[in-house]
Formats: C-alpha cells, structure tokens, sequence
C-alpha cells in the first residue's frame, strides 16, 4: 500500500452538452509533497482541483473515475461524507479572496465557520485559533482583524485570510487554485513565500495549480503538464524546467525563459521624436494619477511605461489620446502641440495615434462582423469607396497572420488571440504613427502572448510604427522595448534605455520589481528570501 | 424548427400558438365574426347555444363577434402604446446615458416623481377629461409607461457606454449619432425585446383594468375589458358572460409571458444552486 | 451610514411635496368641472357659471393652491364638491378599510411568496421549481377582475347555485347560502371573524397575485446570489446545503428581495382599487373612482395624496432597509 494522502485515478469530467473537461487523468499525491499542476486556460487544471474536493461546478460532472482520499473512495461516500472530507482533509484556496468572502459576514466568523461547524471546536477556543493563525500569517493587528468585514482590508490581507481559512481545520491536502495571479508581483512573493513555509511547517500536501511555471517551479516538487484535459508531461521541478522532452512543454519553458533575456538593441540611435510629453500633470477631482510626467517616444521605436496597478500607467495614456485633459504640461505630436482634450483634436491627430486595449472580448464590438470593425477606419479617415475598403481589410487581416474570408463573420466566436490580432489590425488601418498598447498581453495564455508580442514586433520592423507599451510584466519589457520608464503612484522614477535600467546601480523601487519577479530556477525563491533578509539586516 | 437559432421549449410553442391565433383573430375578425359587434340579437344573458357559442351579453349582443372584434381593439391599442412608449423610453433613456450628467439628473428626477405615483392615479387622474378620446389614451398610457422603459434603456446604455469599444469609436473621432445607431443599439436589443414583451403584457392588462373601472376604451367600440365590466352585473347570478372576455385577457398575456420567460432562458446559464456536490 | 439614510428620508419628503403640488396642478387645469359633472348635462351656461363660482373653482389657480396647501398643513382635505362632506371625515373609515385588506393580504402573501420562492430557487431545474414557475406565470398574466369573478362563481353564490339536485343541503342551510360573499362588507365594529370572513375573497385574490410576483423575484435574486464566488467556496468547506443557504446566500438577496415586497405592497395598494371595484368594498379605491367620475376635485386629490403617501413611504423604507442591510453600507472603509 502506498503512502499516497490523495490519488486521481482515471478522472473523467464532462460538460452537461457533452464537453470533455478531464480526460483520464491520474495522479499520486504523497504526505507532505507538492505537486504542481500546469496549464494554459481550459487545461481543466482548476476542474482537477475541483474534483478532488469531489466538487464539479455547475453544468459540470465527475463521469468517470476514482477520488481517494486517505484510503476512502470519496465518490461512493454519502453526501455527508463528502462534506466532512471537505476541510477537514482537503481545503481549497481560490485564486480571489475577494469574490471568496461573503461580504455579508465578518472575517472572523468566516475563518471560524469550519471548525465549528466540523464539530472540532466551540466558538471561543476557535476564536483563539483564528487569531493564532492570523499572527503566524503576519496579519496586522491580529487581535481585532477578525473583526473587520472583507471590504474593509486589503486584497494581500485577505489573501492571507483565506490561507487561514483554509487551515482552520488542519487539512492533509490543500488545493491551491491560482492564488497569488490576481495578486501584484511585489505582493505576490510574499503570499509565495509564506505558502511555501507553512506547507513545510504543516507537512501538508498541496497541489498547486497555475499557469506561471517559474512561480509552481518555486514551491512544488513535482510537476504535471496539462492541456486540454489531458496530461502532457510530468517530472520533477528540476526535470520540467531543464529537461522537458515534450515539445508543448518546451515550448511554454523556452517562451517563459526568452522573458529573462533582454533582446533589443537599445543602443540603436533614436529618430525623429514622435511623442512628446512634458510635465504633464492630469487628475481625476482631487486625486492625482499622472504627476509631472516627462517621456518621449521616436519613430519605430517601443517605449515601455512600467508599473504595478495603481501607478498611473493607465491613466497616462488616457491622458495622451485626451481622455483625461492634461491640467497642465503638454502633450506634442510630430512637434505639433495637441490639444488637451478629446473633442479638440482634429481627426488627423486622432486617427495618428491608435489603442490596442487589453481585453480584447470588451474592445471588439460584438454585433459587428471582422470586416466592418476593420474597414471602418479606413473609410472614416481615408474615405475610400467600398471596393477599395474590402480589398484593404483582405490586406489587413493577412498582414495579422488571419484568413482574409474572416471579414465576414462575427468577432464572438474567435479565440482571445485572434481578437487581439483583429484589434491590431483595426488599429493598423488608420495607418498611425503611434499604437498604445495598453497591457495587450494580460489577458492572453503564455503562448498565445507570445505570437502576439512576436507580430507586434514584426509590424514595428515593417511598418516603423512606434509602440508605447504599457505593461506590469518586465519579460514583455525585456522582449520588446527600447526605452522603459518605471511609474510609481504617478511619477516617473527611472527612465531611459532598457539596457540601461536593466542594469546595476538600480533605483530602489526598480529593483524591488526586478526581484519580485520569479526566475526559472527551482532555488530562485530561496535566494530572493536570503537576498532581502540580508538587505534588510544592511539597513 | 428553430427561431433565432434557438430551439423553442414546448411552453414556448404553446406561447407562440396562443399569441399567433389572437392576432390572426385580430386581423380577420371581419370575416370570421358570426355577428356584427354591436347589435342586438337576442335576449340578454341568453345561455351559451350553436347559435351563439359563448351566449350573449347584457343587451343581447352575441358575446363570440364582440370578443372577435374585440380583439383588435384590445390587442392593437396595446401594441401601439408599447410601441410608442418604448420609442419615448429608450429615445431618453439613452439620451441620460450619453448626454453627461446634467442630462441625466434632470430626466431622472423627473421620472422618479413620475413612478413615486402608482399608474392607475395618474391614468384616473389624466383621463378624467378625456371623454374617451382613443388618441388621449394611448398617448397618456404611453407618456406613463415610457418612465419604465427609461430606467432600463438607462441602465443597458450606461453599461455599454463603459464599454471599450465605445470608447474605441469615440477615439476615433465618430459623432455621436454613430455611436448610439451603429455601436449601442444593436447590443441593447437582446435586453430590450424581453422588456418590450413584458410592457406588452402590463400595458395590455392595465388598460383592460381601465375598462373596466370605465375609463378607457367607450363604448360603441368593443374592447374586453369594457365588456368584462357590461357584464360584470350578471355574475352574481351565476352568469358567466363577463368571465369570457376576461378569459381572452389572460390567456393572451399567459401566452406573451410564455414567450418572453423563454427568450430570457436562452441565455441562462444553470447558478450554482445545481453545483455537483 | 445615517447621512445615508437621513439623506433617503428627506429625498423621500421633497418628492412627496413635489407629487402633491404636480397633482393639484394637473387636477386643476385638466377639465375637472365639478359643476357640470353635477349638474348634468342640462345646465344652462349661466347656471354653470354661478356654480363654478360658488364652488370656488374660477379663482386662478396659485390661489386655490395656497389655500389646498395651508389646509393640509392644518390637516385638512377640503371638502367634497358634490355633497359638501368632509373629505377627511369620509376618507378615514374607507383607509382603515383599504388598509385591513391590504394588510390581510400582505400578511399571507409576503411569507409564503417568500418561502415558496426560497424552496423553487433551492431546487432549480427540478419539478418544485418547474411547477411554482408555471403557476407563477399563469398568475401573474390574470388581470385582476378575472380572479375575483371567478372567486365569486365558484365560492359566494347562493347555495342553491351550486347543489340543486341536493335539496336536503338547501333544506339545511337555507337557499340564500352563501359560502362567502360577494359583497364585502365591513365595519369597524364587526367582530375580527366576520371581518376575516367578509374580506377573505377579496384577499385571496390579491393575495394570489402578489404572491406570485413577490414568489419570482425571489427565486431569481436568490439563483443570482447562488452563483456568486463565495457560494461555492461555503459549498468547498463542506457546510451543508441548508447553512449554505440561509446563512450564506440569503444575506447578500435580502436587499433586492426586500425591495420586491416594498414595490409588491404598494402595487397591493393600487390593485386594490379594482378588488373594491369587483366586490362592492368601499375603501379608497373605490373612493377615488367615484370621485374621478364625479369630477369632485377634493376627493380625487385627497385620494391621490394617500396612494403617492404610501407608495413613497414604501420605497423609501426599502431603500433604508437596503442600507441597513449592506455592511458595506453600514461599516464604510
């Protein structure tokens, strides 16, 4: 017999319509081991993780296969059966601790439901516990946290919470589901940090899923494959990441490795400026989100704006297309000064700078067909006879890498890559001198991003129109910009050639990103950890 | 067979049948009416015969010819309320989206005081002086209902102005007729054709009601509601005249609901309460 | 959280200010000719002249307005123009009657429409929910006439209507019979049990209809709060279906359900007038309708002013109660 706390074996799950969402998947999980679990999105990742709470959610079923938890075959059990496994065995965490509380009750009541309601404790006694929990998870003021209702604390705190939550009962297994995406990278290493300890401290096993390899390949032991239900590929951490024989998962290690890489010249001379802001300032009322901000951007070339959510990266390209009228400073373009507002500029200026947007589902009208999304530029500026406007989005819509008989039909049904490429070619059909690329990636999978980032790139050579690139993701910085400027609530920190900022002496604040981002070694974390203990104890 | 591409439930087929039949009844009443709709042809409360299938009302007129007219006075005056509210409602209610904030204040105050009194006030209230004017009816019906409409087409509108795409049209300069024909309406269909069913439905009942209290539709014209409330007398003597025009009224609105509460299911997606556990 | 609310009542009070003004406006100057309504149709128009000016009705209209508000602020309603009576005086007995009606109603419907709405949301896509959907849509389609009428054939004629074959039944109970009645009527001075019995046709028709509107809205405010992250993650700590209900998901559906009901009584209020209608119940709809009929100004008015006082007053209270209800209302940041 096997020491194994939690065993898949041949799991089956399918849609009501009849979708297969797991197909035959087996796994071993022994006491204390983590396994990682990864994916692109419909992997069914998440469905597995589901299942091993014998959960599917609705217009989901478990068809086929066994669930086995500490030698009890879950799925035979009753109904009240499977509800005492769940926690006190097996305990999940979701990816957003805030969509997880229920914002009608306290934190404390929540965290102390499951003990209580397991029968292994009475209120008060789990009250102690809670607060317990909450100190050794570096809560603020512990004592009176629990008091508080969800909206009331931060996404990091409640993240950390709902860790607690899930430990109340001292589970054998946890099943991590995405915890720290939603999550800002200098935050996100924390959260990460702290779930490697207490799985080390609890000897708890745990699976872990997510879509970002370096970050499964910093706690997990093992690691498996997914995609489209099936298992790829599995091995050990070490395995995975320096010796993958499957070419899909090669592909998604080699893609996350060129992210480590810088590989632009940045030293190329810069040619004729094509934006210009000068200390511009913009506000929303009394708040502040762009503080005299300076950069510029030349012809054919990708200026990177970098920041984490909050920074004022957004706003500011708000503030350069006249969504958020400059209160002072300037905006140029092609050395003409633009008008601060939106309904001042003429439609010349308008149509020389384009916005890609970054979810491309709320971008695309969705009763419009591929063609009249993409021909509409071109008759609105150039006013072109519709002839000529077909002929031009056949054009288009190759130079993107689609099939020119997409013209016809509705943008619905495609895939988020092949939307985001149709915005692309959308905003290539004003033939403008500057695209603002508001974080186009985000939403995308790991490898669909990177054809799109590859494309981009492509079209910069043939076409010389410049970017400026708004992302949280330095890979996407590394990959593709020339220059790169660093935002923090609103200000610019550190700017000028990527080379350049890339490299010691850092600003502090750029270094703080550059660390907090997860590298492709199994060992990066530990040595991030000793590297800011010592820092810490310099200071 | 499948409409809008979708299959219909068989409630939905019934809904359908019901609501097609009416307004076939509607448009052929002439030729299909035994008897004309406001003549005498029997004794009063003449029980219900071959000769006069649902028997006759209170001045002997044959209660099946006066339902086939009926019909389209009922149905049609219905139809041409909500028609006409829906176009007043959502004119507005995108208006209060698109315009900016003073905009939007302004028409919303003003139908917050307008919906702080029930409906049938108002209608009592404004159509006092009316003298059955059909056209007064119909514009004061729809004038009210119109303040229903607003909220939602408010609502819808507001939701997809915070769109991206819109914002991408206004970006690149599109002026506004564009952005509400071409960007906005079509993605506030889905929402609104639901909503038209239901204030089919509400108009169409409330203006029975007003019939029947006597301030709608006036005689010589038949309309259900009025002939619910002509014969309304006779059930306390087991008379079941009046019960045959109400009948009409529900099953009509029965079969609208039908269709509606199908549409609306289309896109429903099963909610957690049917989560496997 | 009380600016909140403060702000809410005070909105409240100005729309009814506003409401009352905006009525006697529209009542004054939308043809309300008390004179001719009164003396028919064969009135000279020297005679309608006379009278319009001894009922007061050809001063111009800001006049009449400051005198109708000075009285209400004394507590007045003015008194009618068709037989001189106070309206005050006669609106009281007919609002208690309106209210006990309506309060009979809401007193059945509002727990069961909400139970039953719980158990159809609990047991989705099964036959409960399938059954209490079908019903429920019937109901809601039958305009309110049509369930009274057939209340009344089925339950409040004469005895002999029904069993005329079984004259030993006529015999016993005597052939004028009747199980309930069609003519509702109550008095103040009535004993509870034959108010209740009076009044019981009457309220199961509007208790019918609102039950079912009240009963929808709650299934699909709790269906929406079931598929609600949070649900999911009660269901993942292995709570029972039950807690996960009650103590998870009805919480965050209280609000919009408790906004139903507010809307669904003053509906009661207004579906009310054509209940009265139907059983002859002399409450304030019935009022109000008469007084339209007559053109009696005063009557119509004060009547309005009580319908907008409760409607107002309704969803006031429920948008307090959604305040209450909020804890992000309650405890801000």
């Amino acid at each position: 017999m096997s020491d194994g706390i939690l065993r898949l074996e041949n799991l089956r799950v399918e849609s009501i319509s009849g979708l297969v969402l797991v197909d035959n998947i087996s796994l071993e999980l022994q006491r204390g081991e983590v396994l990682g679990l990864i994916g692109e999105s419909g992997a069914g990742k998440s469905t597995i993780g589901l299942a091993s709470m014998v959960y599917a959610r609705a217009g989901c079923k478990i068809t086929g296969g066994k669930v086995i938890i500490e030698d009890f075959s879950a799925r035979d059990l009753s109904a009240t059966g499977r509800r005492d496994l769940r926690g006190q065995k097996i305990a999940y965490i979701a990816q957003s601790a805030a969509a997880s509380f229920n914002p009608a009750h306290r934190i404390i009541d929540q965290v102390t439901e499951m003990p209580i309601q397991h029968g292994l404790m009475a209120r008060a006694p789990a009250r102690t516990w809670a607060v317990d929990l909450f100190r050794q998870l570096d809560l603020p003021d512990p004592g009176r946290f629990g008091q508080k209702y969800p909206h009331q604390v931060s996404g990091g705190q409640l993240q950390r919470a709902m860790v607690a939550m899930a430990i109340s009962c001292r589970p054998d297994i946890l099943v991590f589901d995405e915890p720290t995406t939603a999550l800002d990278v200098t935050t996100q290493i924390e959260v990460l940090a702290l779930i490697k300890r207490l799985i080390r401290e609890h000897n708890t096993a745990a699976l872990y899923i997510s879509h970002d390899l370096a970050v499964v390949a910093q706690v997990a032991d093992r690691i498996m494959v997914l995609r489209g239900g099936k298992l790829i590929e599995q091995g050990t951490s070490a395995q995975i990441l320096l010796r993958p024989s499957d070419p899909y998962t090669t592909a998604l290690v080699s893609e996350r490795k060129a992210a480590d890489r810088l590989s632009v010249d940045s030293s190329a001379p810069r040619g004729k400026e094509v934006l210009g802001v000068k200390n511009a300032t913009g506000a929303y009322g009394k708040f502040v989100a762009v503080n005299d901000v300076t950069l510029s951007v030349s012809r054919g070339e990708t200026v990177a704006v970098v920041g984490e959510s909050g920074s004022g990266k957004s706003s500011l390209a708000r503030l350069i297309v006249g969504l958020l009228p400059a209160k002072s400073g300037s905006v140029t373009f092609a050395g003409e000064t633009l008008p601060p507002a939106l309904k001042e500029r003429s439609r010349d200026n308008l149509r020389r700078i384009q916005l890609i947007y970054q979810q491309p589902d709320v971008a695309l009208n969705p009763r419009q067909t591929i063609g009249e999304i993409v021909g509409r530029p071109v008759k609105f500026y150039f006013n072109r006879p519709p002839k000529e406007v077909k002929r031009r989005v056949a054009e288009l819509l190759t130079q993107v890498g689609l099939p020119e008989d997409y013209a016809g039909r509705l943008s619905t049904a495609l895939s988020g890559g092949q939307k985001q490429r149709i915005a692309i070619a959308r905003a290539l059909a004003a033939e403008p001198d500057l695209i603002i690329c508001d974080e186009p990636t985000s939403a995308l999978d790991q490898l669909v991003a990177d054809d799109v980032l590859k494309l981009l790139k492509r079209l910069q050579d043939e076409l010389g129109v410049a970017y400026l690139f708004i992302t949280h993701d330095l890979g996407i910085v590394r990959r593709l910009a020339h220059r790169t400027a660093v935002m923090l609530r609103g200000k610019i920190v550190d700017e000028g050639p990527t080379a350049k900022i890339f490299a010691p002496p850092f600003h502090p604040y750029t270094q703080n990103l550059l660390m907090s981002v997860p590298e492709m070694r199994v060992d990066w974390l530990t040595n991030i950890l000793d590297a800011r203990a010592k820092l810490v104890d310099k200071a | 067979m499948r409409l809008f591409g979708h299959r219909p439930t068989v409630l939905a087929w019934i809904g359908i049948l019901i609501v097609s039949a009416f307004i076939a009844v509607a448009i052929l009443a002439p030729w299909i009416a035994p008897y004309s709709e406001s003549e005498s042809v029997s004794e009063t409360w003449a029980d219900m015969s071959t000769q006069y299938p649902l028997g006759t009302d209170n001045i002997g007129r044959d209660i099946l010819s006066r339902l086939i007219f009926g019909a389209r006075m009922t149905i049609g005056i219905a139809l041409a309320t909500t028609l006409l509210s829906f176009t007043i409602g959502t004119t507005l209610g995108f208006a209060a989206a698109a315009f900016g904030r003073a905009v939007d204040q302004i028409l919303s105050r003003i139908v917050d005081v307008v919906l702080s009194v029930p409906v049938l006030v108002w209608a009592l209230i404004l159509l006092q002086g009316a003298n059955g004017s059909i056209v007064a009816l119909v514009l004061t019906l729809a004038g009210l209902d119109s303040t229903r409409v607003f909220r939602l087409a408010r609502a819808v509108a507001t939701n997809l102005v915070a769109m991206d795409f819109v914002e991408v049209a206004r970006l690149r300069g599109e002026g506004l007729g564009w952005i509400m024909f071409r960007e906005i309406l079509p993605n506030a269909l889905p929402p609104m054709i639901t909503e038209f069913g239901l204030r089919f439905c509400f108009n169409f009942l409330f203006l029975a009601s007003l019939s029947f209290l006597g301030f709608g539709i006036q005689p010589p014209f038949a309309d259900w509601g009025s002939m619910v409330r002509e014969s309304g007398g006779g059930i306390n003597q087991g008379v079941v005249a009046a019960l045959w025009p109400a009948l009409a009224i529900a099953l009509m609105t029965i079969g609208v609901n039908l269709i509606v509460d199908w549409v609306l299911s289309i896109n429903a997606r099963p909610s957690g309460a049917s989560a496997e556990l | 959280m009380f600016r909140l609310i403060a702000t809410r009542v005070i909105l409240g009070l100005i729309t009814l200010l506003a409401v009352c003004i905006l009525l006697f406006l529209l009542i004054a100057n939308l043809g309300y000719d008390a004179a001719s309504a009164v003396l028919g149709q064969g009135a000279t128009p020297d005679a309608l002249v006379v009278y319009r000016h001894e009922l007061g009705l050809d001063r111009p209209t800001y006049v009449r307005l400051w005198e109708w508000l000075s009285n209400l602020a004394h507590g007045s309603l003015g008194t009618s123009l068709t037989n001189q009576r106070d309206v005050l005086t006669t609106l009281t007995p007919r609002l208690s009657r309106s209210l006990f009606l309506a309060g009979f109603a809401a007193f059945i419907a509002v727990p069961l429409a909400v139970g039953l709405g719980i158990l159809a949301a609990i047991n989705e896509g099964k036959w409960p929910d399938r059954l209490a959907n079908i019903v429920s849509l019937a109901t809601i389609s039958l305009p309110e006439f049509f369930v009274g009428y057939v209340l009344i054939l089925l339950l409040a004629l004469n005895l002999s209507a029904y069993v005329v074959q079984y004259q030993w039944v006529i015999d016993a109970f005597g052939e004028n019979f009747k199980l309930f009645t069609s003519d509702a009527i109550y008095s103040s001075d009535m004993p509870l049990l034959d108010k209740l019995h009076n009044v019981a046709l009457p309220a199961f028709a509007l208790t019918m209809l609102v039950t079912a509107h009240i009963l929808r809205t709650t299934r699909s405010a709790l269906l929406s709060v079931m598929s609600q992250p949070y649900i999911e993650m009660a269901f993942l700590k292995g709570l029972s279906r039950a807690r996960v209900i009650l103590v998870h998901a009805l919480p965050n559906a209280a609000a919009p359900i408790i906004s139903v009901i507010a809307l669904n009584l003053a509906y009661l209020i207004v579906g009310v007038v054509v209940i009265e209608t139907v059983f002859n119940y002399h409450g304030v709809g019935e009022f109000m309708v008469d007084g339209v009929g007559k053109a009696d100004a005063p009557v119509v008015l004060g009547c309005a002013l009580v319908f907008a006082t409760a409607f107002i007053s309704l969803n006031t209270l429920a948008d307090v109660l959604a305040i209450l209800v909020n804890p992000r209302l309650r405890h801000p940041r």
